[in-house]
C-alpha cells in the first residue's frame, strides 16, 4: 500500500549522496555540495530553536562564525591541531550559547528576536573590529585543512565531500534522536505554547537554554567545518543575512521537520547556481518567494505534504470506524508536523 | 576648549538623535497598530535615500524636491507592503510577520543593487557651509537635521493629539477592538500609518545621506538601533522613541568621542544587552509585553 516509508527515502537519499561524486562532473559541483552540507549543518540547528522550539534566534550566523573563528585563531596562531580545534569550535559556541540564552531566553516572540539581532551585530563588530585576536577586515588567511587519516588527503575535493558528508549524516541522525525523545517532544510542547508547556510541569527556562545550546552547538560546528574547508574566514561570516539565508532554506523546505531545512539547504543553493543571473540578485526572485511561502505555503514543501498525508490518513481511519473517533486520530491529524 | 568640545558632542548627538528618532517614531507607530516589528523598515530608509538620489541626479531636480519625492515614494511602498503583505498575515504567527518582513528587506535591498549597483554614492547638499559661532563649528547641513527632525516631531505629535485622524491612530494603537466598535475604520488607519512611517523613514535618510553615504545596506544599523531604541522607549510609545532615539544618539556622540570610535556602534547594542539583562520590560514599559 504504502509506496515508501521514512527509512527507505532516508536510505535511497543518503545513497544519492554517497554516490554524488561519482555521478558529478567536475570537483566545482563537488565544492558547491560541500558548501551546501555545510550550511544545511548550521540549517539543521537553527531549525531546532525556532522550528521545534519556536524561537527566532537571529544571531545563529554569528555562533557560526564562532566556531569558524575558534577553529582559525586557535589553528593558525595557537598551532592548535585541527580536530581538537573543530572539537571546541562547537563546545566554545554552545558556551558562549550558555550565557546569551541566559538573558535573551526571558524574553519572548519579536523580543527575542531583535535581542538576538543585536547580539549578532556586537558579534560581527567584534569580529570586525578587535584586530589582536581576530585579525579585523583581513580575515584569517591558510586555515590548515583536516590533517590527512591514513592516506586520505582532506585538501582533495572528494575526500573533504565525505568529510563533511559524514558530519551531515551524524548531525542529522542525532536530531533525529533529539526530535523523537521526550526532550524533542518538551521543545514543541514550548513552541505550540509556553503557557500550556508550564501547567504540564516543563520548566521553561532550562529547556528553552537547552534547545538554544544544542541549535548553537551544530552552527558552531558548522563554522569549525567551513573554516578547515574553505580555509580562508573574514567577518562577513557572522552577517545576518547568513542568518536570512538559513531562514529561507527552512521555510521553503519546512520549518520543523527534518527533511525540510536539508532539502531548502541543498535545493536553494543549486538553484541559484543554474540561474547564474541569480547569483547577485537572488533576493530580487527569493524575497517575494520569502513572502508568498509564508502567505500561501507556511509549512513549506515537506510541512505541507506531511499535513495532507496526515490528514488524508485521518479521513481513512475516520471513514474506517466512524463510530469510533478516537482522539488520537484527531491529534495525529492536528498535531505537530514532524518527519 | 573643553567644553567645546563637549559642545561638539552636544551637535553630533542632536543630529545621530533626531535621525534615529524619526525612523523609530515610525516604527514604533507601526509596532502599535499592527503588532509587526518591521525588519523591512531600514529598507524603506534605504529606499528613500535611492529616491532622493535618482530625482536629484537623473531629473535635476533640487534637495527639497527629493526629499518630497523620496518621502511619497516611500509612504507608497510602505503602504503597498501592508496591504499585499501585512494585511494577509495579520492573523499569522509572530513568526510569520518577521519572516515576510525580512523577505521585503531581501527584495528592496537586492533590487536597489540590480538597479544602482553595489557601489556608494554621494549625495549633494546645498548646505555646505560651516557656521562658526563662539568657536563652535556648525556644519549647516547638521542643523538643517536638527531642526527638521524636531519639526517633523513636533507636527506628528500635533497631529496625533489635536485631529480626529490623528486620534484614529492613537485609539487604534491602544485598543483595536474597541476603535472598531466605535467606528474606525481599521484598514484605513492601517495603511495611514504605514505611509506616515514610510514617509518619516524617506525623509530621514534624505536628511542624513549627505554626511553619511547613499548605499544599499544603510539601512541595516540604523533600523537595528531603532529597534533598540523602540525596545528601550516601550514598543509603540511615540515618546519613548523620541527619548529613546535621544539617548541613543547622545550615547553614541560622547561614546565614539571619549571612549573609541572603533566600537561606537556597539554602544547601542551593548546597551539594549545590559538594559534588558536587567529590566526585561524596557525602560519605559509598563506591564508586562
Amino acid at each position: 500500500m504504502k509506496f515508501m516509508n521514512a527509512t527507505t527515502g532516508w536510505s535511497l537519499l543518503l545513497l544519492l549522496a554517497l554516490a554524488f561524486p561519482f555521478l558529478a562532473g567536475n570537483d566545482y559541483h563537488l565544492t558547491v555540495m560541500s558548501t551546501a552540507y555545510i550550511y544545511a549543518i548550521a540549517t539543521i540547528g537553527l531549525n531546532l530553536i525556532t522550528g521545534y522550539t519556536g524561537q527566532y534566534n537571529l544571531a545563529h550566523s554569528g555562533f557560526m562564525a564562532v566556531g569558524a573563528y575558534t577553529v582559525g585563531i586557535l589553528t593558525v596562531d595557537h598551532q592548535v591541531p585541527f580536530w581538537i580545534a573543530f572539537f571546541l569550535a562547537g563546545v566554545i559556541a554552545a558556551a558562549i550559547g550558555f550565557f546569551v540564552g541566559l538573558v535573551s531566553l526571558r524574553l519572548k516572540t519579536h523580543f527575542f528576536s531583535i535581542f538576538t539581532l543585536c547580539v549578532g551585530y556586537i558579534m560581527y563588530l567584534l569580529i570586525e573590529k578587535w584586530e589582536s585576536l581576530t585579525h579585523g577586515t583581513v580575515g584569517i588567511i591558510g586555515i590548515p585543512a583536516p590533517p590527512n587519516i591514513g592516506s586520505i588527503d582532506f585538501t582533495e575535493p572528494r575526500p573533504q565531500y565525505y568529510l563533511v558528508l559524514f558530519f551531515l549524516v551524524a548531525s542529522l541522525w542525532i536530531m533525529h534522536r533529539i526530535v523523537r525523545s521526550l526532550l524533542g517532544r518538551t521543545f514543541m510542547a514550548i513552541r505550540n505554547g509556553d503557557d500550556l508547556a508550564q501547567a504540564l510541569g516543563i520548566n521553561l527556562m532550562r529547556n528553552k537554554l537547552l534547545a538554544f545550546m544544542l541549535s548553537v552547538f551544530f552552527a558552531g560546528l558548522a563554522g569549525g567545518l567551513y573554516a578547515g574547508f574553505v580555509r580562508f574566514i573574514g567577518p562577513g561570516v557572522a552577517s545576518v543575512e547568513h542568518t536570512f539565508d538559513m531562514t529561507m532554506y527552512m521555510l521553503i523546505g519546512g520549518i520543523g521537520t527534518l527533511l525540510g531545512p536539508l532539502l531548502g539547504a541543498i535545493g536553494v543553493p543549486w538553484l541559484t547556481q543554474y540561474l547564474q543571473v541569480l547569483q547577485d540578485f537572488r533576493f530580487v526572485v527569493f524575497g517575494p518567494l520569502l513572502v508568498i511561502l509564508v502567505i500561501f505555503l507556511p509549512y513549506g514543501i515537506v510541512g505541507t505534504w506531511m499535513n495532507r498525508k496526515r490528514r488524508k490518513e485521518a479521513l481513512a481511519a475516520q471513514s474506517a470506524a466512524p463510530a469510533a473517533r478516537d482522539i488520537n486520530t484527531l491529534a495525529a491529524a492536528k498535531g505537530a508536523t514532524h518527519a | 576648549m573643553i567644553l567645546e568640545l563637549f559642545l561638539q558632542q552636544v551637535l553630533n548627538g542632536l543630529t545621530l538623535g533626531g535621525v534615529y528618532s524619526l525612523v523609530a517614531l515610525g516604527l514604533t507607530l507601526v509596532y502599535g497598530i499592527l503588532h509587526v516589528p518591521n525588519f523591512a523598515h531600514g529598507a524603506f530608509y534605504m529606499a528613500g535615500a535611492y529616491s532622493a538620489f535618482f530625482i536629484m541626479t537623473k531629473l535635476g531636480l533640487n534637495y527639497w524636491w527629493g526629499m518630497l519625492g523620496a518621502g511619497v515614494v516611500v509612504a507608497l511602498i510602505s503602504v503597498l507592503a501592508e496591504r499585499l503583505v501585512f494585511h494577509p498575515l495579520r492573523k499569522a504567527p509572530y513568526l510569520h510577520h518577521m519572516i515576510a518582513s525580512i523577505g521585503i528587506l531581501l527584495f528592496l535591498e537586492a533590487g536597489a543593487q540590480a538597479i544602482w549597483g553595489a557601489d556608494f554614492h554621494r549625495m549633494d547638499t546645498p548646505y555646505t557651509q560651516l557656521l562658526e559661532f563662539g568657536g563652535l563649528t556648525l556644519p549647516a547641513q547638521r542643523l538643517l537635521i536638527i531642526g527638521a527632525a524636531f519639526l517633523l516631531v513636533a507636527l506628528l505629535q500635533l497631529f496625533l493629539k489635536k485631529t480626529i485622524t490623528g486620534a484614529t491612530i492613537v485609539a487604534m494603537a491602544q485598543n483595536r477592538e474597541g476603535a472598531a466598535l466605535v467606528g474606525i475604520d481599521a484598514t484605513r488607519v492601517a495603511m495611514l500609518t504605514f505611509a506616515i512611517a514610510g514617509a518619516l523613514a524617506g525623509v530621514a535618510a534624505v536628511l542624513y545621506a549627505p554626511i553619511n553615504l547613499v548605499y544599499t545596506s544603510m539601512g541595516n544599523l540604523v533600523i537595528t538601533k531603532a529597534f533598540v531604541i523602540i525596545v528601550l522607549g516601550g514598543m509603540g510609545s511615540v515618546p519613548g522613541a523620541i527619548a529613546g532615539g535621544l539617548i541613543i544618539g547622545f550615547a553614541e556622540a560622547f561614546g565614539a568621542f571619549y571612549i573609541s570610535t572603533d566600537y561606537k556602534d556597539i554602544i547601542a547594542f551593548a546597551l539594549l544587552v545590559l538594559i534588558l539583562s536587567v529590566r526585561p520590560q524596557g525602560l519605559f514599559a509598563k506591564g508586562a509585553h
